[in-house]
């Protein structure tokens, strides 16, 4: 029977079959940062159990610390970091900590290390886990709980998901990236219309995506709900592998293997949708999910328009939270703060298409500008190239540790109520960067021209750019 | 964890769809190393003003639904970030069952590890249960997981759920220790997996 990718990576990694349609799930890797693991590593101690193959983990240290400096920032995060380096020192598990070269955003890291291949599972207690399809890897998020049953068992118990294929055919656009896709696509779909499915990504507008675009567009998966994402492999990937400090040994017969790893063409999907890569321009949100997106040239809609009462409330107190009225041109909106860095655009490439824009040009009087690069060996990489010049010659702050930082908001970079954000991020929710803070999702290059402009901004217009 | 079977109090309404688990429980309370305190997280921006002041306006500070043991919550509920710190807090709050329509995929895995019954109503079910426990004198309902039912005077609603999910939740079982009892399949499911494709599983540097 034809399979699609998702079934084929599903079944390779079927140990048994369990009751009620589930399976127990061998997970080949598993990543782990300071903030959802302390209570997985207690349970088993708890217990008394023991790690079942402490090689197939990597920890990483990613969600608290600073970023102004190589730090942990405060008491409480010292502590969770200190706790992660001892459970894995215990356990004998690869620990990547401050100072060390190796450290960075886990979703950058593992990648760069050439540790996310085709044909794995990837297990991490971070829902951005996503991200790992686009090398052809099933990455997933999980829960502490589920945490400590892959380090006590190597596996899951697993409900195998739907399959629902997401096409994008045709030429991106100039000026559109592939973060421009994603919330595009979040904007089709809606958060959490994709809730139980796995999400293939085809399309020759997918397939012309650089590995870094590819990420981004499988990170943001999850924001329409989809508990995995998946691009077929290709020589973009296999070429990525090559020359990465912990690719497999064998990766010539690994190449060979991967060649036939794709959903067969007569699979059926379970639901599939098509987008045309002509019609997305380069987009912003405007409210407090992900899915409340529309072009920069767009204008902010009129909840009263939303035929469904539940969704025009949701767009009502969207628009309160954010301090916007309808029929505001979006393009108009003015920024206290610019934020590049996150798991969703913080690689070289997304710092190369930011410096496009910022170069010869200055951040306006007023807004900050900030950039995180994803991971130490991405800074380091950055700044051979001189893009750390590119950056604080135009007035933004160049990072000199790495980590999530105002993704999030875990550590010391924290925005202020009512403090307007262009992020590069993955996340519009209420409170995200900060309580109060209004955060607008775009692409690494926006986010550059909103810095320079000092309004959200269509970066079409800063020629020189893309 | 704890077993579930029938859950009987009030209910509360939470019509917001897309709630996130930063608004269920937001950054400043995932500082920590154990899962004990977060009963005090749970929607702390909606509860509390930036004083630390309750808000009388939001649902869970007010008679009937303070203290509700049921939620009745809006599409996509527990979507964003993975945080099982959220589950936890609820669960320290007494929230035992929540009703819904469709719950982010982590989330739901979260609350099943946690004893937490989410259940996945159509459309139409559960905006009739937002109307009816928004009205004080209507609030109170018994959700019934043996018999797969949710009761109110004079009304009985039926619900799906799958049947493994339904187990674990009324024994309170311990998944671990059920895997475990596989490890030798584990091992030479691994040790094939080793052999016929030693790029699949790294041993991390």
């Amino acid at each position: 029977m034809p399979r699609t990718l998702y079934r084929k990576l599903v079944d390779a990694h079927t140990v048994r079959r369990l009751d009620g349609g589930e399976v127990l799930l061998g997970v080949d890797l598993h990543i782990m940062n300071e903030y959802t693991s302390p209570q997985a590593f207690a349970g088993l101690a708890e217990a008394g159990r023991s790690v079942f193959r402490p090689g197939a983990h990597l920890a990483v240290v990613d969600h608290v610390n600073a970023t102004r400096r190589n730090a942990a920032g405060d008491d409480d995060g010292r502590l969770l970091i200190e706790t992660l380096e001892a459970n894995c020192r215990a356990h004998g598990i690869a620990f990547y900590g401050l100072g060390d070269p190796r450290q960075g955003i886990e979703h950058v890291v593992v990648p760069e290390q050439g540790l996310a291949r085709p044909g794995m599972v990837i297990a991490c207690g971070d829902s951005h886990t996503t991200t790992y399809g686009a090398f052809g890897a099933l990455g997933f998020g999980i829960g502490t709980s589920e945490v400590a049953h892959v380090l006590a068992t190597q596996t899951l118990v697993y409900a195998p998901l739907k399959d629902f294929r997401i096409v994008v055919e045709g030429a991106l656009p100039l000026g559109v990236a592939a973060k421009d896709v994603a919330i595009a696509a979040v904007a089709a779909v809606g958060a959490g219309g994709a809730n139980g499915y796995a999400v293939e990504f085809a399309g020759s507008a997918v397939a012309s995506l650089d590995l870094a675009g590819r990420m981004t567009l499988c990170n943001m998966a999850v924001e329409l709900g989809a508990r995995a994402a998946l691009i077929a492999p290709d020589e973009a990937v296999f070429s990525w592998l090559r020359g990465r400090p912990q690719a497999p040994a064998d990766l010539d017969a690994a190449i060979a293997a991967w060649r036939g790893l794709a959903s067969d063409a007569d699979a059926a999907f379970d639901r599939e949708l098509a987008l045309d890569a002509a019609a997305i321009a380069p987009l912003v949100t405007w409210g407090t999910s992900p899915d409340q997106a529309a072009a920069v040239t767009a204008r902010v809609p009129d909840p009263a328009a939303e035929f469904d009462p539940a969704r025009r409330a949701a767009a009502e107190r969207a628009l309160a939270y954010m301090g916007l009225a309808p029929g505001q041109a979006l393009a108009e909106i003015a920024i206290d703060r610019a934020f590049i860095g996150s798991c969703t655009n913080s690689r070289i490439e997304d710092l190369r298409a930011a410096a496009k824009v910022l170069r010869g040009r200055r951040v306006a009087p007023g807004v900050t500008a900030v950039v995180v690069p994803g991971s130490n060996r991405v800074r380091a990489e950055a700044e051979a190239e001189g893009l750390d010049a590119v950056f604080r010659a135009a007035g933004f702050e160049w990072r000199p540790a790495s980590g999530c930082s105002m993704c999030l908001a875990m550590n010391d970079d924290v925005a202020r109520p009512d403090e307007r954000l262009a992020s590069s991020t993955n996340r519009n929710f209420e409170g995200r960067q900060g309580r109060g803070a209004r955060t607008h999702l775009m692409s690494p290059a926006m986010v550059a021209a909103a810095a320079v402009a000092g309004h959200l901004a269509d970066v079409r217009a800063f020629s020189g750019e893309v | 964890m704890d077993a579930v079977s029938i859950v009987a109090g009030i209910a509360a309404p939470l019509p917001q769809p897309n709630v996130d688990t930063d608004v269920i429980m937001p950054k400043r309370f995932l500082k920590t190393v154990t899962r004990a305190g977060l009963a005090q997280g749970v929607f702390a921006d909606l509860r509390f003003d930036a004083a630390g002041a309750e808000r009388p306006e939001f649902v869970l500070n007010r008679a009937p639904w303070r203290g509700a043991p049921i939620l009745v919550v809006g599409d996509n509920f527990g979507c964003g970030s993975s945080r099982e710190h959220a589950v936890w807090g609820l669960a320290q709050l007494g929230v035992k069952v929540l009703l819904g329509t469709t719950f982010a995929g982590i989330f739901f895995d979260n609350c099943r590890r946690n004893g937490l019954l989410a259940v996945c109503l159509p459309p139409e079910a559960r905006d009739a249960l937002l109307v009816r426990v928004a009205d004080p004198a209507r609030a109170d309902l018994a959700v019934d997981l043996p018999a797969q039912e949710i009761r109110a005077d004079g009304v009985a609603v039926g619900f799906e759920i799958e049947p493994a999910r339904k187990r674990d939740l009324l024994t309170g079982a311990d998944p671990i220790a059920a895997t475990l009892a596989h490890a030798e399949a584990i091992r030479a499911f691994e040790a094939a997996a080793d052999a016929a494709e030693p790029w699949r599983t790294p041993t991390v540097r």
